[in-house]
């Protein structure tokens, strides 16, 4: 009985929160665009049997006809995987000197990485667009540093969509790859050179690959959201950036069809399904070492 | 065969592999070692002994290059090794922790400083072979770490330590994790790994028994001090301080004053209106300069009767017993309250010993039974 209490509580949880939400979605994905409240049809108010009949996968077949969102998804994985591997490039560096920072200075340290989460995103994000504007701080201080000559072009292009996922997700990468790295045995990095490792090759053969699961956990923290992400793109995004997310939210709110937009996220959740089972897999052998 | 005894810091022309010279080293304002000469030699087994926080492990990790000698040098064959850093050195240690790398398996845990010379192949497959057969653990060759005994993982952390076979090799309290009889059986598999690859050992350990048991020298530490260095028998038979002699097994310590009376003999008054301990000396003390005399327990007989022949012989009363099997302790209590431990072999059976609480008894003992010692 209590056996039953305890795995009930997560699974509910999993049912209300994920399971009820995607059924519905997925449903709405099936139905057809119409002009009343809800945008679709049909609805349960119709009978069973009719309900049912008026399902069909029409919509998926429509991604399929349109450039626009194959072209979006690829956009968006390649923006995700090339700002999780610049969040690595940042983040393991910071993750190490932390790790290597004295005793008492870690908590401190601890804290300057989460301390972002205690504002808003939002707010964040908008403060972005106040640095990276043609007149914004950035161009400013490399105008008068002289190191430019007429402002860049930051804003809403690619690049800043970049500097954007790397900068919001940054913690994610750092937390995980600082667990890993607080964990390992300085002594392994004396044997190494006890056996004949230069400083570098016993960071290459050693604390990489002892710190591998954390890089993993970290990669996948970030590149999970970062595929669907939305604010991002269209606050500091151009009209060069496609990334599936924003092409979510135009299909939802401007064209108001429920069920295309339904469908791009059905589909974006399937493809989101191989990262976040490999992820899974992941942290239980973390578990099981 | 001709025995030749192997004592190369008796031989004058010997030149050691080791040297110490006035080795200082400071933790900030902490000094961990102080003023530190010592020399080790070839093929010796010379085991570091002393308490928790001595120095021993700091003295090892200058060794291997870890920490660097505030003042004075270290030389290694001759050579100043100050400014050699570890992984060029023909040092390797064997870690307190063992720190085997946890993502490599056996084999190549290992093999890993073997590569690192980048040797052909098949000479780096003879060598870890050759290695874990030495340490018998070929059937363990493809399992992690985590997937082997206790003592198993120790065996790999010797066999990756001697396999760049160096001049060399830094035993940082290497049996600490083992229970006791695996322990002893392998301080002789150690002995015999060193009489067989003929490499220079240097174990720290802070347990007397295995230090006597495997070194042929042994350095009694003290924060940061070397208070003697000697064969483990002379460190036994013949302590130098008070220390020494308290730290190496168990003994008796009485207090006292001394008095010369010719022959290197020596009368120590040890309490009013008793008579003087007489007690054989190579010192030489002043009249009444303050010292001890050192005797250890087996070494002081204990009976009914005063034996006729003793050169010291004290009446007392047995004040507890405590049995350990093959031996029984006596805590006998002198006039004047000072307790003394005279251990007997017990070879008769428990119900039929001839001594029991309160009994009054006579201890006794010969003049070259203990050592005197000034401080
Ligand atoms: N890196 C260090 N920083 C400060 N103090 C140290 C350091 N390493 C060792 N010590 C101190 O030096 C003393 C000797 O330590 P150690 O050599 O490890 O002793 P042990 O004989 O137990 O191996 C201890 O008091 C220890 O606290
Ligand atoms: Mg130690």
């Amino acid at each position: 009985m209590q056996r039953f209490v305890l795995i009930a509580v997560p699974y509910t949880w999993l049912l209300a929160l994920f399971l009820i939400p995607f059924v519905i979605v997925f449903k709405i994905s099936l139905s057809d665009i119409a002009l009343s409240i809800p945008p679709y049809t049909p609805t349960l108010e119709d009978g069973f049997g009719p309900f049912f009949s008026a399902l069909d996968f029409e919509n998926f077949v429509f991604l399929t006809t349109d450039d626009l969102y194959w072209k979006a998804y690829v956009s968006s994985l390649r923006i995700a995987v090339t700002s999780t591997a610049i969040t690595l490039l940042v983040g393991y560096p910071i993750a190490y000197a932390m790790a290597r920072a004295p005793e008492e200075w870690r908590a401190t340290l601890m804290m300057l990485v989460i301390l972002p989460f205690w504002t808003s995103f939002l707010i964040r994000v908008y403060a972005w667009m106040g640095i990276l504007s043609q007149e914004g701080v950035l161009n400013q201080v490399l105008l008068w540093l002289g190191v430019i000559d007429a402002p860049l072009t930051i804003l809403n292009t690619t690049t800043a969509v970049y500097i954007g996922i790397v900068y919001t997700y940054l913690p994610f990468m750092v937390l995980p790859i600082y667990a890993a790295l607080d964990r390992l045995d300085g002594a392994l990095i004396e044997a190494a050179e006890d056996l004949g490792c230069s400083r570098v090759q016993a960071f290459w053969l050693v604390t990489i690959p002892l710190s591998k699961n954390g890089i993993i956990a970290g990669s996948f923290l970030v590149f999970i959201p970062a595929l669907g992400e939305f604010v991002i793109p269209s606050l500091l995004g151009g009209s060069g950036t496609l990334m599936i997310g924003k092409v979510l939210w135009e299909e939802f709110f401007n064209n108001r069809d429920w069920p295309v937009a339904s469908a791009v996220a059905v589909i974006l959740l399937l493809i989101l399904i191989i990262p976040i089972i490999l992820f899974q897999r992941n942290q239980q052998r973390q578990e099981e070492a | 065969m001709a025995e030749t005894i192997f004592a190369p810091w008796d031989d004058p022309t010997e030149k050691p592999l080791i040297r110490f010279r006035n080795v200082t080293k400071r933790f900030g304002a902490f000094t961990a070692i102080d003023d530190l000469t010592l020399d080790i030699f070839e093929r010796e087994f010379f085991a570091l002994l002393g308490p928790s926080g001595c120095g021993k492990t700091t003295m090892m990790r200058m060794l291997a290059g870890f920490e660097t000698p505030s003042e004075g040098t270290i030389e290694l064959a001759g050579q100043d090794i100050a400014a050699v850093p570890p992984n060029k050195r023909a040092v390797n240690m064997m870690f307190q922790s063992y720190a085997l790398f946890p993502h490599l398996s056996v084999y190549d845990n290992i093999a890993f400083g073997l590569r690192r010379d980048s040797l052909p192949r098949a000479d780096i497959d003879a060598r870890v072979g050759e290695m874990l057969k030495l340490t018998r653990l070929e059937k363990f060759a493809r399992r992690k770490p985590h997937q082997i005994s206790g003592g198993q993982r120790q065996r790999v952390a010797l066999a990756r330590s001697l396999a760049k076979a160096p001049k060399l090799l830094l035993l940082d309290e290497p049996l600490g994790a083992l229970d006791a009889k695996l322990r002893q059986a392998t301080q002789f598999e150690l002995m015999d790994i060193q009489e067989k690859t003929g490499t220079t050992f240097v174990i720290v350990t802070h347990d007397q028994e295995e230090a006597m048991t495997v070194a042929s020298r042994v350095a009694v530490m003290d924060e940061g001090r070397v208070m003697q260095v000697a064969t483990p028998e002379r460190i036994y038979e013949a302590p130098e301080s008070v220390y020494v002699a308290d730290f190496i097994g168990d003994v008796n310590i009485v207090p006292g004053t001394a008095r010369a009376v010719g022959d290197g003999l020596f009368q120590l008054n040890w309490a009013e209106d008793t008579v003087p301990f007489i007690a054989a000396s190579e010192g030489a003390f002043s009249e009444g300069q303050a010292c001890h005399l050192a005797i250890r327990p087996e070494k002081i007989a204990i009976s009914a009767e005063r034996p006729p022949e003793a050169e010291n012989a004290v009446h007392g009363k047995v004040l507890d017993i405590a049995y350990l099997g093959n031996l029984s302790t006596y805590h006998v209590e002198l006039p004047g309250g000072q307790v003394i431990k005279a251990q007997t072999a017990n070879t008769r059976r428990i119900s039929r010993r001839s001594f029991t609480w309160e009994d009054p008894v006579w201890v006794s003992w010969t003049k070259t039974a203990g050592v005197l010692l000034d401080q």
